[in-house]
């Protein structure tokens, strides 16, 4: 069934290794990271591994020369701040993130999300928050509550810049997740019958009417954004926005397809720098 | 270059003398002016922009250099750097020619404050971006067109 | 009430980069609230004044045209390190703030 899926689904998606890795041998991760490199660097030969943390701005200078100049004093750096507040300001009981979370909380935002085998399931960042939150006598925060865990995350993911991520997908349950990920990162979806890959393998670098299309080896590093400097979109936030663009109807913030494919996508970007907050239009 | 070319605001012939006049010292730049009066900032159409501000005749000038993008990655942030090289150069503003109130912000500078401002501004729709600068009591402009698209996928 | 601004002051040669970001709405009174409908009041910077050691090197006005958060870069000649720079605002309701810092 699920070899039936893939394989209709990716017709079209010719050249990409990865199509015909996933139905003859489960794929390892490192592996289709290498194949869908090896696309891209095939068709986009002049641009540089390094610059897809940029996403779309790595094919266009103009758009490269506004981020920089936008980056160079955020206009969101009072949320910033007030995320820091946050992270800050200790629970009820007195302990603190920092004191909850490995390594306080520091240089570990590429390590997520990981496959948590005591739970048997994919744990995000957000998660990771709010166990820390309920371990410690607090509600836990909606995950897609921008004004919560939205805010809190804009500061505490850019204590991990430069951190490489790192996701790591060992064992049977863990690669079962990390597959699941992939099958919905590659199923075609919505009314417009496309999935992700359509735009972000397929597309990549080209453009859909005025929108230039990011490849997505590179995407998951840079989270949460800044749309237009000021609108705070998280990763799983943009990935609804995405199924909405398809029309289709997106899966709940925080569930295990959402997490499942924050999971593959992720690893996709393994050993490229973390840089949180950004800037995107 | 098309910008320039499309530019309706032809000003007085022999700018080029009048900014070496200055940097020859034959003509003391003015002190910083006082901002452009709030009327300038609530017309409606650029000519009127450029009466209010003193300013209605602006010789073009290649002395001006206006870095904007070709296409606003956002209409809500638009980054605009305005550097002037005419000498003495007191005051620059900025203006998105079709925007509903086309002055955007003016900047008077004294003190050492050199012929060089950047910001980030609104832009409703594609338009040209003009920069007015004044300098030794005479005034001068150059624009460049940025264009503004509708929505963004912001991956 | 206004949250603070912030000042990166720098010297490059004998010149002084001077970065502001200002934290503002910036209303131009023209947009729609998307539920309501109505209008948007107008709230927005009109002035900006910047300062090196007491004498005044900028001034500027602005309107609702100017980004959310304005950001204002300018440059002066002949300042120096340790030199204060005050940067202050008032909006059209008649709020007023002010920031220093030193040149680094």
């Amino acid at each position: 069934m699920k070899q039936q899926i893939i394989t209709k689904l990716l017709t079209g998606i010719a050249g990409l290794g990865i199509a015909l890795g996933a139905v003859t041998v489960q794929a390892s991760p490192e592996s289709d990271r290498q194949e869908f490199i090896k696309y891209y660097k095939e068709k986009y030969p002049d641009i540089k591994l390094e610059d897809y943390v940029y996403g779309a701005l790595a094919f266009d200078a103009d758009s490269k020369a506004q981020y920089d100049a936008i980056m160079e004093f955020p206009p969101f750096e009072a949320d910033i701040e007030k995320g820091r507040k946050m992270w800050e300001t200790p629970f009820k009981n007195g302990k603190t993130y920092a004191s909850c979370l490995p390594n306080g909380g520091k240089q570990i935002a590429g390590n997520y999300p990981m496959f948590d085998e005591a739970k048997g399931k994919v744990v995000t960042l957000q998660d990771a928050i709010n166990d820390c939150r309920t371990a410690n006598g607090e509600e836990a925060f909606k995950v897609s509550d921008m004004k919560t865990m939205g805010v809190l995350t804009a500061y505490m993911r850019t204590l991990s810049d430069g951190m490489l991520m790192n996701i790591k997908v060992e064992g049977p349950k863990a690669t079962a997740a990390y597959e699941d990920g992939k099958k919905t990162f590659f199923s075609r979806k919505g009314q417009l019958n496309f999935a992700c890959a359509s735009c972000h393998v397929q597309n990549a670098g080209n453009r859909l009417r005025s929108e230039l299309i990011s490849p997505a080896v590179g995407h998951a590093v840079h989270w949460p954004v800044f749309r237009g400097g000021d609108n705070l979109v998280t990763l799983q936030n943009r990935y609804e926005g995405c199924f909405k663009q398809v029309r289709a109807v997106p899966p709940a913030q925080g569930g295990t397809i959402m997490n499942n494919l924050e999971y593959f996508h992720s690893a996709l970007s393994n050993g490229m720098p973390m840089k949180a907050s950004v800037f995107r239009k | 270059m098309n910008a320039l070319r499309r530019n309706v605001l032809k000003g007085a012939a022999g700018a080029g003398t009048v900014a070496v006049a200055v940097a020859a010292g034959l003509l003391k730049p003015t002190q910083a002016l006082a901002a452009a009066p709030r009327s300038a900032f609530e017309a409606k159409s650029v000519g009127d922009v450029l009466k209010n501000m003193g300013t209605a005749a602006p010789a073009d000038s290649k002395d001006i250099s206006i870095k904007a993008p070709d296409i606003a990655e956002n209409g809500a942030v638009v980054p605009v750097e305005v550097t002037s090289g005419i000498a003495g150069t007191s005051m620059i503003a900025i203006i998105a020619e079709k925007n509903a109130t086309p002055l955007v912000a003016d900047f008077n500078l004294s003190g050492g404050a050199q012929g060089f401002v950047s910001t980030r501004i609104k832009m409703g729709q594609t338009s040209l971006i003009r920069a007015v600068v004044t300098a030794g009591g005479k005034s001068y402009t150059a624009a460049k067109e940025v264009k503004v698209t509708i929505g963004g996928c912001g991956g | 009430m206004a949250e603070p601004m912030r000042i990166r002051a720098t010297m490059a040669g004998d010149v002084a980069d001077v970065k502001v970001l200002m934290n503002h709405p910036m209303e131009t009174g023209l947009r729609k609230d998307a539920k309501t409908g109505q209008l948007v009041p107008a709230h927005y910077i009109t002035e900006v004044n910047a300062s090196v050691n007491g004498a005044k090197v900028l001034q500027a006005g602005m309107s609702g045209g100017v980004s959310k958060n304005p950001y204002l870069g300018f440059k002066v000649k002949g300042a120096k390190k340790g030199d204060t720079v005050v940067v202050s605002w008032v909006d059209n309701k008649g709020d007023k703030n002010s920031a220093e810092a030193a040149i680094g």
